[in-house]
C-alpha cells in the first residue's frame, strides 16, 4: 500500500531540444542559461523538429552542438540575412539566431536592422555582456562608459569611444519589429521573465507576427576579470541601469497583429 | 521554342527561373541591375522567394541561408558588390552548399566605371575569398550561352556542391540577341538529405564550416581539395574556332573572345592562319589544350579587357614553348576588332619563319619546342 | 553580309527603339544580329545610341568603332559620326536638326528632313521610322516587308492606329531616300 504511494515524478530534466554535451563555456558564464531558457521553450511549443538555429562568430559558434536542432554557422554578424534566406524558402520552419553583442551590435547593425525594418518572421536573442568574450574581452559597442577592457585599457572614454548602443530601443524603433524585450540572467526572478519573453519572442514567430528580438543581459565573469557571483551582482548594480529592463515594443493581436 | 530578341540580364533572370531556381536575393548595382529588376516581378509571380537585401553583404548571406534549406538559390552584382561578397563566398564555399552567382563586370578599380571589363578574372578565378577554395566560373560570350548556362550552373552546382559563378560584362549583360529560352522546369520538391529542414524523424543536421583543431581542418581541406580536383579533372569547357590549321592561336573568354573572333576572320582573310580558343570555363581552365595547340603554333595572343590576367594562365599553360603576347584595355574600353588584327599581324611577323638566304630549300621549319604532350 | 549600324541623337527620339525594331526585323527574317545600347549615366547626359549588327554568318564583336552606316538624329551625333563612319560607309542624317557641314569625301552623307516630315504625319516621334525607312532604301539591309512585318508582331497593341502612321512614316522614309539619292 505504502510502496504504491512512492512512484517516482521528475519534475526537472534536461528539455530534449538541449544536447548531453558537455559546454566549453566558462565558470559563471550565462550562455548555458539562455540556451537552457531557449531549449525549455523549444520543448513546451513542440517545436524541436522544425526550428533551425543560426549560430554565431563569438563564444557560442559552439551552440549548434548544445541544441538538439538543425544549425549553421553565420559569418560574424550576418546571422539575421542567414536566418531570412533560411526563412524565405521554408516559412512553416522555425528560424531563431543566437547573437551576441559585437555580432549584432557592431558588425551585423546593418543586418539585424533590416531584418527588423523587413518584419522578418525570425527570433533573434541577443546576448549583451559588454564585451567580445572570444577574442579575449575587447571593447564591444554595449561596453559601459569607463568600462576597461583590453582594447579600452583606460576605460571606455566617452570622447573617442562614444557611449554604448541601445539596440533594443533602436530595434524597437523599427516598424517592422513586432516584439522587442530586454531581460536579465542575474538572478532566479530575472531568468523566469527571460524565459517569458523567449517564449513570446517564438509565439510571435509562430502566429507568422514578424521579427521579434529579446535581449539578455548576461555576464562574462572571465572577461569582466571577476568572480561568478561578482559578476551577476555587477549586472544588477551597473549594467541594468544603463540597460533598463523589460519590454520595448509589444504588438499583441490585440493592439495590432504585427509590427508593419 | 523560337528565338526571341532578349537582353543579356533578363535572358540570364528567365533562363535561371526556368531552371527552377527557388530563390533570389540582391542589391542593386549597374549593369545587372535589370536583372534584379526582372527577378523582383517574375519571382513573387511565381510564389518564389525575392528580397531586395540592405547590401551584397546581406543579399550573399540570404542565399547562404536559402542554399543550407536545400533550395536553388542565387544572386547577381557587379565588381565592387561582388567585393562585398566575398566573406560569405567563403562561408559558401567551406559550407559546400551549392549556390549560382551571377558577376556582370564593369571597370575598376575602386568605383571605376559601369562600363564593360574583365578586371575580375583574378578575382574570381584566383581569389574568390580568404582560404583555398575556387569557384566553378563560366564565361558566356552570347546572350544564347548565358541562358544555356543557367541550368547547367545549377547542375553543377548541386553536383558538387559548389559554388558556379556566371562571368560576364556590361556588354553580354545589356545586349539583345536573339536567343531560345528552354522550357520551365518544374521545382524540385525533395531536399537533399544534408539540409537544414527541421531534424524531424532524423538526426540534427549541421553546416557548421570551421574547426578550431589543425589537423581536422586540414582533413576537411584535404577533402575539399579533392573534390576541387574532380571538378578540374571533368569539367573543363572550352570552344575552338579555326583551329585546325591555325599557326596563331588567339585565347579570349566571353565579350573579349568574341570580338577576337571577327579579328581572326579578318586575319584569315589576309592569308594568316589564326584561330580561337575561348575558354568557357574559366576555372577550371583549358591548359591541356592549350599545351597540345603549343605544339604547333607559332604564337599565342591573348585579349582581355584588363591589364592582364587570364595571359597568366595561359603562359603557364603553354609553357614557354611558343610566344604569348597579351592585347588589353581597360577601365571599360572594349578592344576593337581592327587593333587586334593589327597585333595578330604583328605576331605573324615576329614568329614567321625567316627564309635562309643562298640556299634554294626554301623557308626552315620554325623551331618547335622538344617536348610535346603524352 | 554584314551590315554595323550605328543609330544616335538625344534621349525621347526613338533611337533604341528604332534599332531594336530592325533587330527584331533581322532575327524574325532568320539572320544574326546584335543590338548594344549605350547605358547607365551616359543615358542620363540626354543622348542615346545604339549599335546594331546584322551579319548572315555567326557576330563576333557587337560593338563597331567605324560603323558601315550611321543614323544621325541630331548635330552632336552628325559631327561624331562623320569621323567614326568607314570609308566608303553611308551616314543618313536628320538635316530638320542637323547644321553641321559635313567635309568628308569618301562617305556619303544623305540628308533627311525627318523631323519635319514626322511632324507632317501628325506626330513628332515618327522622326525614327522615317529615317528607319531612309536606311532600308541605300542599305538594303531587309526589304520593308520585314520591318513592317516586325512592327505588326513586336510593337504594343495598344494603340493600333499608331502601326498604320509608323509604316507610313517608313515608306515616306524610303521615298525620301531614293529622292536625295537620285
Amino acid at each position: 500500500m505504502i510502496a504504491e504511494q512512492l512512484t517516482e515524478e521528475i519534475v526537472a530534466d534536461r528539455p530534449q531540444a538541449l544536447s548531453t554535451a558537455d559546454t566549453h563555456y566558462c565558470p559563471g558564464c550565462t550562455h548555458g542559461i539562455a540556451h537552457r531558457l531557449i531549449a525549455e521553450v523549444i520543448d513546451e511549443l513542440a517545436i524541436r523538429e522544425r526550428t533551425i538555429m543560426v549560430v554565431p562568430v563569438g563564444c557560442s559558434v559552439f551552440a549548434d552542438k548544445y541544441f538538439e536542432v538543425d544549425a549553421v554557422v553565420a559569418p560574424h554578424g550576418r546571422a539575421p540575412a542567414v536566418a531570412t534566406g533560411l526563412k524565405r524558402v521554408q516559412p512553416d520552419k522555425v528560424i531563431f539566431a543566437y547573437q551576441g553583442d559585437g555580432d549584432l551590435a557592431s558588425i551585423g547593425t546593418a543586418e539585424i536592422i533590416h531584418a527588423a525594418a523587413r518584419g522578418e518572421n525570425i527570433t533573434v536573442v541577443f546576448i549583451n555582456n559588454a564585451v567580445y568574450g572570444m577574442t579575449g574581452g575587447q571593447m564591444a559597442p554595449t561596453s559601459l562608459v569607463g568600462m576597461k577592457t583590453t582594447s579600452s585599457p583606460f576605460g571606455r572614454d566617452l570622447k573617442t569611444m562614444g557611449a554604448p548602443l541601445h539596440m533594443s530601443e533602436l530595434i524597437a524603433q523599427v516598424a517592422g519589429a513586432t516584439f522587442v524585450s530586454r531581460r536579465s540572467l542575474h538572478s532566479p526572478a530575472e531568468i523566469r521573465k527571460a524565459k517569458k519573453a523567449i517564449r513570446r519572442a517564438f509565439e510571435v514567430q509562430l502566429n507568422g507576427q514578424g521579427f521579434s528580438m529579446v535581449e539578455l543581459l548576461s555576464s562574462c565573469p572571465t572577461n569582466w576579470d571577476m568572480k561568478p557571483v561578482e559578476a551577476l551582482r555587477w549586472i544588477e548594480t551597473h549594467m541594468v541601469p544603463v540597460f533598463p529592463l523589460g519590454d520595448l515594443k509589444s504588438i499583441t493581436p490585440k493592439n495590432g497583429l504585427r509590427g508593419i | 521554342m523560337t528565338k526571341q530578341l532578349l537582353k543579356g540580364n533578363e535572358a540570364i533572370a528567365e533562363a535561371a527561373v526556368r531552371a527552377g531556381v527557388d530563390a533570389y536575393f540582391g542589391y542593386p548595382i549597374t549593369p545587372q541591375t535589370e536583372l534584379l529588376e526582372y527577378m523582383a516581378r517574375r519571382m513573387p509571380e511565381l510564389g518564389r522567394a525575392f528580397v531586395q537585401a540592405e547590401s551584397e553583404l546581406a543579399a550573399i548571406n540570404m542565399v547562404y541561408g536559402a542554399a543550407c534549406a536545400g533550395k536553388r538559390a542565387m544572386t547577381s552584382s557587379s565588381s565592387p558588390g561582388v567585393s562585398l561578397m566575398q566573406e560569405g563566398l567563403s562561408y559558401i564555399a567551406a559550407a559546400e552548399v551549392p549556390i549560382v552567382l551571377v558577376d556582370v563586370m564593369r571597370g575598376g578599380p575602386g568605383l571605376g566605371n559601369i562600363a564593360p571589363s574583365q578586371a575580375d578574372y583574378f578575382q574570381m578565378v584566383k581569389s574568390a575569398g580568404h582560404g583555398d577554395f575556387k569557384p566553378l566560373v563560366l564565361a558566356p560570350a552570347s546572350v544564347q550561352e548565358a541562358v544555356d548556362m543557367m541550368a547547367l550552373s545549377f547542375e553543377l552546382a548541386e553536383k558538387y556542391r559548389t559554388i558556379v559563378t556566371v562571368l560576364l560584362d556590361g556588354v553580354i549583360g545589356q545586349m539583345m540577341e536573339p536567343a531560345e529560352l528552354p522550357p520551365m522546369q518544374p521545382r524540385r520538391d525533395t531536399a537533399p538529405a544534408w539540409a537544414l529542414t527541421g531534424a524531424s524523424g532524423r538526426p540534427k543536421n549541421g553546416i557548421i564550416p570551421f574547426s578550431l583543431y589543425a589537423e581536422e581542418l586540414e582533413v576537411y581541406n584535404q577533402r575539399l581539395q579533392a573534390k576541387l580536383a574532380r571538378i578540374a579533372a571533368a569539367e573543363v569547357r572550352f570552344r575552338e574556332y579555326m583551329l585546325d590549321d591555325a599557326e596563331l592561336v588567339l585565347v579570349g573568354f566571353g565579350t573579349s573572345g568574341r570580338i577576337a573572333l571577327t579579328a581572326v576572320k579578318q586575319a584569315r582573310s589576309l592569308g594568316i592562319k589564326a584561330g580561337l580558343l575561348r575558354p568557357i570555363t574559366l576555372w577550371p581552365f583549358p591548359e591541356r589544350r592549350l599545351w597540345q595547340l603549343a605544339d604547333e603554333a607559332r604564337g599565342f595572343l591573348v585579349v582581355e579587357m584588363n591589364a592582364g590576367q587570364m595571359v597568366e594562365d595561359v603562359r603557364l599553360a603553354v609553357g614557354g614553348q611558343a610566344p604569348v603576347k597579351f592585347l588589353g584595355r581597360m577601365g571599360g574600353v572594349v578592344p576593337m576588332p581592327d587593333e587586334i588584327l593589327d597585333a595578330i599581324q604583328k605576331l605573324d611577323k615576329a614568329t614567321r619563319p625567316r627564309p635562309v638566304i643562298g640556299t634554294i630549300e626554301g623557308p626552315v621549319a620554325p623551331l618547335r619546342h622538344p617536348i610535346s604532350v603524352n | 553580309m554584314q551590315h554595323d549600324v550605328v543609330f544616335s541623337g538625344f534621349g525621347g527620339q526613338g533611337v533604341l527603339f528604332c534599332g531594336q525594331l530592325l533587330a527584331y526585323a533581322a532575327m524574325d527574317s532568320g539572320l544574326h544580329v546584335t543590338w548594344f545600347p549605350s547605358y547607365g549615366p551616359e543615358m542620363r547626359g540626354g543622348t542615346a545610341n545604339c549599335t546594331l549588327v546584322v551579319s548572315d554568318d555567326e557576330i563576333g564583336s557587337p560593338l563597331v568603332r567605324h560603323p558601315s552606316c550611321a543614323l544621325a538624329f541630331n548635330n552632336p551625333s552628325a559631327e561624331k559620326y562623320e569621323a567614326l563612319t568607314e570609308p566608303g560607309g553611308l551616314l543618313i542624317h536628320n538635316a530638320s536638326l542637323v547644321s553641321h557641314t559635313f567635309t568628308r569625301t569618301d562617305i556619303r552623307a544623305v540628308p533627311i528632313h525627318a523631323s519635319e516630315v514626322a511632324a507632317e504625319l501628325g506626330n513628332p516621334r515618327l522622326l525614327n521610322m522615317v529615317m528607319l525607312g531612309a536606311l532600308l532604301q541605300l542599305t538594303g539591309v531587309l526589304p520593308i516587308d520585314a520591318v513592317e512585318s516586325a512592327l505588326e508582331a513586336h510593337m504594343s497593341t495598344r494603340r493600333p492606329e499608331l502601326l498604320a502612321l509608323n509604316k507610313q512614316a517608313l515608306r515616306r522614309g524610303m521615298s525620301l531616300a531614293e529622292l536625295a539619292a537620285a
